[in-house]
């Protein structure tokens, strides 16, 4: 029992940081590609920016306009930390590194994830600013259609390890990682990925250059803050889900601990992100919602299909 | 009405006009210099071609002047043309040649009508790069500045300085490309109408040198519509601040006075605003005081309003709104008029023959378009000289006319006219008591005692109507000249009779009426122009009042505890032994004036009050014309206006009618419903709550410049600019862009016309009235009912007596009026004190020039030096009013030398 | 979809790049000569001011923060009798040297002029007039212009025919 809440006390811990960190990384590799130096300043390498972020969030006014649906303000910063952090419990970080080892694992992953957009639905819709709700409105509607072939795109994978249990879905990519087999899958749902954590190049919802800084667009201070950290953790979430279904989780040579192998995987989705984030430009709405329904829910359909008919016929 | 096309577009115009008037007057922009709309056309400039062509086949067409070529129906032309434009734009470049390298540095850049023609014909390349023609400038007094090198030799100068405005000392010199317009030496330009070259000058030859002093640019002025306060003739003018000055006065058109000018007590004459000799802070026994011995001024000011022994004082150089508010305040019993007995005796019979005649009272525009003119005592270039300038173009009218008949030209052909017209006079006769200015364009000017000019006038409403008694005991001379000028009245369209306060005489005004009316019972359309000493003079009759004699008279017998005193010097208004012991019988003197005066050393409280630059309020004009006149800047200081200051006496004794008024709106609105001769100037001017788009009308151009930088020195975080509560008008840059009402136009600028000229667009049709009428409305009107008051009693004859002098009043533009002279430049033209006497009379005291005679008046010593003056009638003494120094207030008068 | 992936790999290789950032404080960046920093009132090859107080820089100034007022001595030159520019609202956007049209008012490359107090940041011409021709040597606007002022007679000027003899007829 012991047992159990170390690891929840260590996920915890190394998922905070893990996010807050992650500040600082983002600034740092954003410069890099653009050859700056990014934060340098504050401590060695510039690291304590984010303890001086994390002090002027937290001295910030807390400010809740007057005109705002109070209750609800302060709700919905809430909602995306806790939605994202409640999917980490089902992630398998090492053989037997999990806080719950649920054979509907990679369901609880989907219903989870989807709770997030009431976040940014109940913080535009609250903030009762135009801009805001504009931004909540966009950020329904493009989780709501990215969540659907996020959800059968990874059916490939339930197809190919026959379970819903994301340990056991690691164990079956002992022989090859799903990558191979699933590299269709694996392209639509880093996709969907970013467009569910709606980090750029799919920020529609915030959008600064069209609206101000879309659904928190009213928020200052910790609540921002909250929003902030849950975007990061929302990358971190994703990233460890490429790991574990496609790149083969904790798995690796033994000259490393497992779960050391599913951190430097994780990081380097991690890294990617940045990476989509320095080089891409924003699609403008209807573009977004045009190639989910059109191209990716198409293909998602299409991978699932041949997946379970190569299944079908190599058991036959 | 003719329809002519333009660029293919067809247009309907009016008949008579050229061209350039005609395209104008449409809105269309054509360049142009030497064309004014009262100057007419010369076809010197050469810059405003245009292209017509014979019919709609033609397509070459010709390059023609368009300032020169008369409006015909069916006309083709065009503005537009390539090779008409390019032309215009070569003409600009060889003006340029010669054209200094100036306009960092010049008065007129910025509002400068050659930068805007260069712009607007798109030359902007020098091409010639060879050396630039120089001249020596010359020094032309302290009211204009001269650079001769800017100049482009479009003529306007002369054109208007000799031609118009009959001045004699500017002129042309020099040949081919070195005519120089200038003196023959240097000197101060004599013509009082000078400053109207600074306006004229399409560049930066001739510019005002008092705004030279505390130079702003146009764009950087805070303006507002206003009026003239230098004399009874009510003169438009935009009055221009920055930084707590006013920097410039500048004319504001108006068709039914002024036109485009301006006389040069008016232009220069603003000066007393920025004087050191200011009250800023309210004073209480000549401490500053807000709070006195900790109360409040008003409350000084109230526990000295002792009930029944506090009298109002009112002046004539105060608007209405504040005389109204006064009398109001210490009720109509208690209220005097702060005019002296013969100003107040004057202005009053005035007013009187203007109400009960049945002619009426001419606009100096209706003057300008008289016919005959005939003046009764009054030196009228020095008592209202706007008026002169307008009996200089009466007195072109009928040879103007007879030209036209003659060479089967338009008016506005200028120099074709003036051909045919050569040295003819229109009919002027002119009585005074001296030589005046007029004097030379006039058919017969005749010199003799005020009285006698009287007899003159009734002998010639003798010969006009029989119900005026003959003139019994008249010489053979004055019996002609009465027949002379009865006989040229008889032929007259638009007679026009001046007199006013300048004779100084009673029956002349009387006799002059006698004569309008005599005529307007002939079937002739008289007019009368009455002059009156100062800018509400006819305001403050109206209001009505008692005389000041018998606030001396209750002070006497202690019946007067507090005189409030608005806007005066009674120093001007009684003799100085009266003046004393008015002060000496009453207790306490609280004072409302701008400027520190005699009075203001007797006075026990004194009230910071606003001038017409920090104020706003009605003016009555010698025509009886209403005029409303805006408050320009929001001063600093505790300056505000005196109907500001009474109201709140008043709010603090508890008055009851005054305590609910609060802002101008509700003082004209109670003016116009407790005096019914006021109704109708609720209507001078839009409201406070006006808006124009939803907007105010900024006193600020768009440019406005330094606005976070102005104030900044005193503290980098910009106070909230002032908001004028009173009018439509904002104290800012931010409000309409468009055009406002004509009453409220604080500034003439269009896009592309930067200058003065820019006031084309703003008229119906060039020269003609503003878009939506004249500002002002007449409150007087006459009274035709078929009966004619006619005066019978005439005045015995003046005959001189042994040892006595009558003194007469001599009048003058600069100096008599009391708020100029604080202005160096007017000061500096001022005439030192003098006696102005006949040779004869000279001999009879054995002096003879620049002797000092000494006399006695009322007590008082006086010590002139003698001029001599063989104009005067033996017997009759001339002798200056209203210079500081000179303290006789009553004129004409008998002394004893 | 391969420019995207290409755009990736591009932006990628920029890990080795050459970093474009200066250290501010440590190493200072070169500025050219026509940086737009802050502004300084020049002198003429004379000495003079060169400030003719004009008013083109103040109208020309779109955040309106410059206010002057100008006056002229006894020889008719025009100098302004006072020039304050509010640097907390300058936005260095170099308009009011591009009005001059003395090349008097000049934006230099000096930016480092924070200040604890915004009051500070009001500059009057003691603090604004340097002893310099700036980045315009040699010109002289007196030089070029047709008043005559204090050692310059009309017709002393570049280009110029000496002053026309009114009593001539001569051609």
């Amino acid at each position: 029992m012991t047992n159990f809440w170390w690891i929840i006390g260590g996920v915890l811990f190394a998922l905070l940081n893990t996010a807050a960190g992650l500040i600082w990384v983002e600034r740092r590799m954003l410069a890099l590609w653009q050859d700056r130096y990014g934060p340098n300043r504050a401590g060695p390498f510039g690291l304590l920016v984010v303890l001086a972020d994390t002090l002027k969030l937290f001295f910030k006014e807390d400010w809740i306009p007057p005109f705002a649906d109070k209750i609800v303000f302060v709700f919905a910063p809430g909602v995306v930390m806790l939605s994202v952090l409640m999917s980490f419990v089902v992630m398998p970080f090492g053989p037997h590194v999990i806080v719950a080892d649920l054979n509907i694992g990679l369901l609880f992953f989907l219903a989870m994830s989807s709770l997030g957009v009431y976040s940014v639905v109940l913080g535009g819709w609250a903030s009762n600013n135009k801009y805001a709700l504009l931004g909540a409105m966009r950020g329904a509607s493009q989780m709501i259609s990215y969540e659907v072939f996020m959800g059968l795109a990874l059916m490939g994978v339930v197809v190919l390890s026959g379970s819903f249990n994301l340990r056991e879905i690691v164990e079956a990519q002992r022989t090859m990682w799903f990558i191979v087999p699933q590299f269709l899958g694996f392209l639509i749902f880093l996709v969907a990925g970013v467009a569910e954590t709606h980090r750029l190049p799919f920020d529609i919802p915030e959008a600064e250059s069209e609206l101000v800084a879309g659904f928190h667009s009213e928020y200052s201070g910790m609540k921002f803050g909250m929003f902030f950290i849950g975007e990061y953790l929302g990358i971190t979430l994703i990233s460890g889900m490429l790991v574990t279904l496609y790149f083969g989780g904790w798995l690796g040579p033994a000259f490393l601990p497992p779960v050391i192998w599913f951190a430097i995987k994780t990081f380097c989705f991690i890294l990617l992100f940045i990476l989509f984030r320095a080089s891409m430009p924003r699609p403008r709405y209807d573009q977004l919602m045009e190639y989910g329904w059109k191209v990716l829910f198409p293909l998602s359909i299409l991978n699932l299909l041949v997946t379970a008919a190569i299944k079908l016929w190599l058991n036959n | 009405m003719p329809i002519i096309n333009i660029d293919n577009k067809n247009y309907e115009v009016k008949e008579g006009k050229n061209l350039l008037e005609a395209c104008l007057s449409l809105g269309l922009n054509l360049p142009y210099f030497c064309w004014h709309p009262v100057l007419g056309a010369v076809g010197a400039c050469r810059q405003c071609a245009v292209k017509v062509f014979k019919d709609a086949d033609d397509t070459k067409g010709r390059i023609i002047m368009s300032c020169m070529e008369p409006v015909k129906d069916q006309l083709r032309m065009s503005i537009d043309d390539k090779d008409a434009r390019s032309f215009r734009e070569h003409v600009i470049g060889w003006l340029m040649i010669n054209h200094p390298h100036d306009c960092a540095v010049c008065d007129e850049g910025g509002a400068c009508h050659l930068q805007d023609m260069t712009v607007m014909t798109g030359h902007s390349y020098r091409d010639y790069h060879f050396t630039k023609r120089t001249y020596n400038n010359q020094y032309l007094g302290p009211f204009l500045n001269h650079e001769m090198n800017r100049c482009i030799q479009c003529y306007r100068c002369v054109r208007f300085y000799k031609d118009f405005a009959g001045g004699k000392d500017l002129d042309v010199f020099a040949a081919h490309n070195h005519v120089y317009f200038g003196r023959q030496q240097d000197g101060i330009l004599e013509n009082e109408f000078s400053g109207n070259l600074a306006e004229i000058c399409p560049t930066g030859v001739f510019t005002d040198k008092t705004l030279k002093q505390h130079y702003t640019r146009k764009w950087d002025l805070t303006s507002a519509a206003s009026v003239c306060q230098g004399c009874g003739l009510g003169c438009n003018i935009l009055a221009g601040e920055r930084y707590g000055a006013v920097r410039q006065i500048t004319n504001r058109f108006n068709a039914a006075v002024n036109g485009y000018f301006l006389c040069d007590r008016g232009r220069y004459g603003y000066e007393f605003v920025n004087s050191d000799q200011r009250i800023k802070t309210p004073m209480v026994y000549h401490g500053p005081a807000e709070q006195s011995n900790g109360i409040p001024i008003l409350d000084h000011v109230h526990r000295r309003m002792v009930p029944g022994k506090t009298i109002g004082i009112g002046s004539p150089r105060a608007s209405l709104e504040s005389n109204a508010v006064l009398k109001e305040l210490v009720g109509a019993d208690n209220f005097y008029l702060g005019v002296s007995a013969a100003d107040h005796d004057l202005v009053s019979l005035s007013l009187r023959l203007l109400r009960q005649g049945p002619v009426r009272a001419a606009s100096l525009q209706d003057a300008a378009a008289a016919d005959v003119v005939l003046i009764l005592g009054e030196d009228v270039t020095n008592t209202a000289p706007m008026l002169a300038l307008s009996v200089r173009q009466a007195v072109r009218r009928m040879p103007v006319a007879a030209a036209q008949q003659q060479v089967h030209l338009a008016a506005w052909q200028d120099a074709a006219i003036r051909e045919a017209v050569q040295d003819d006079k229109g009919p002027l006769f002119i009585l005074s008591v001296q030589e005046t200015k007029l004097d030379e364009i006039a058919q017969g000017a005749w010199h003799t005692a005020p009285d006698n000019i009287a007899r003159i006038g009734y002998a010639v409403s003798h010969l006009l109507n029989d119900a005026i008694p003959e003139v019994t005991g008249m010489s053979e001379q004055g019996r002609d000249i009465a027949a002379t000028i009865a006989n040229t009245l008889k032929t007259a369209a638009h007679p026009l009779i001046i007199a006013g306060y300048g004779g100084g005489s009673e029956a002349i005004l009387k006799s002059a009426a006698n004569v309008a009316w005599a005529l307007h019972d002939l079937g002739i359309d008289a007019m009368l122009s009455f002059t009156v000493p100062e800018c509400n003079s006819v305001g403050l009759e109206m209001l009505d009042g008692h005389r000041l004699e018998s606030a001396l008279g209750r002070a006497l017998n202690n019946g007067i505890d507090t005189a409030i005193i608005l806007e005066n010097d009674l120093y001007r208004r009684l003799n100085q032994h009266s003046a004393e012991r008015f002060f000496s019988n009453i207790k306490n003197v609280i004072l409302l004036d701008h400027l520190y005066n005699a009075t203001a050393e007797k006075a026990t409280v004194i009230l910071p009050a606003g001038t017409f630059a920090e104020s706003d309020g009605t003016l009555v004009n010698n025509e009886g014309r209403a005029q409303r006149f805006f408050q320009v800047f929001a001063p600093t200081s505790a300056v505000q206006e005196s109907w500001r200051w009474l109201l709140q006496v008043a709010a603090v004794c508890g008055h009851t009618t005054l305590s609910s008024l609060q802002h101008l709106d509700d003082v004209v609105k109670y003016m116009a419903t407790t005096y019914p001769q006021f109704d109708g100037i609720t209507t001078l001017t839009p409201d406070a709550h006006f808006r124009l788009a939803g907007q105010k009308v900024p006193r600020e151009p768009h440019r406005y410049s330094g606005r976070t930088a102005m104030l900044a020195n005193k503290n980098v975080s910009e106070p909230k600019p002032a908001e004028d509560e009173d009018t439509a008008l904002s104290f800012t840059m931010e409000g309409y862009r468009g055009e406002p009402p004509s009453s409220m136009i604080p500034f003439f600028w269009q896009p592309g016309w930067n200058s003065v000229q820019a006031v084309n667009k703003y008229q119906v049709e060039t020269g003609g009235p503003l878009h939506d009428g004249n500002a002002g409305k007449r409150l007087i009107e006459p009274n035709v009912n078929g009966h004619t008051p006619f005066y019978t009693e005439v005045p015995e004859p003046y005959l001189p007596l042994k040892e006595h002098l009558l003194l007469v009043p001599c009048y003058h533009i600069f100096g008599s009026e009391e708020l100029s002279i604080h202005t160096p430049g007017i000061a500096a033209r001022m005439p030192a004190p003098y006696l102005l006497l006949h040779s004869e009379d000279a001999k009879r005291f054995q002096v003879t020039e620049g002797h000092l005679l000494h006399f006695m008046d009322n007590g008082h010593h006086y010590t002139l030096p003698v001029i001599i003056n063989d104009t005067l009638q033996q017997g009759v003494a001339g002798i200056p009013v209203g210079l500081p120094g000179m303290q006789i207030a009553e004129v004409p008068q008998l002394i004893k030398v | 979809m391969f420019s995207l992936v290409r755009s990736m790999w591009l932006i990628f290789l920029h890990m080795f790049h050459k970093r474009e950032t200066y250290q501010y404080p440590e190493q200072k960046a070169p500025l050219p000569a026509r940086w737009r920093g802050r502004i300084a009132l020049t002198r003429d090859p004379d000495g003079g001011e060169r400030c003719v107080g004009c008013y083109l820089c103040a109208a020309a100034c779109p955040v309106d923060c410059i206010s002057l007022q100008s006056t002229e001595d006894e020889s008719g030159r025009r100098y302004p009798e006072f020039f304050r520019i509010n640097f907390s609202r300058c936005i260095f956007c170099g308009f009011c040297e591009e009005a001059c049209p003395t090349y008097a008012i000049q934006l230099l490359p000096d930016f480092e002029m924070a200040e604890y107090s915004r009051q500070q940041l009001v500059y009057e011409k003691e603090d604004l007039l340097i002893n310099s021709e700036g980045k315009y040597p040699g010109y002289n606007y007196y030089k070029v212009a047709g008043m005559a002022i204090q050692g310059k007679n009309k017709g002393d000027a570049r280009n110029e025919e000496p002053p026309v003899d009114v009593k001539s007829l001569l051609p």
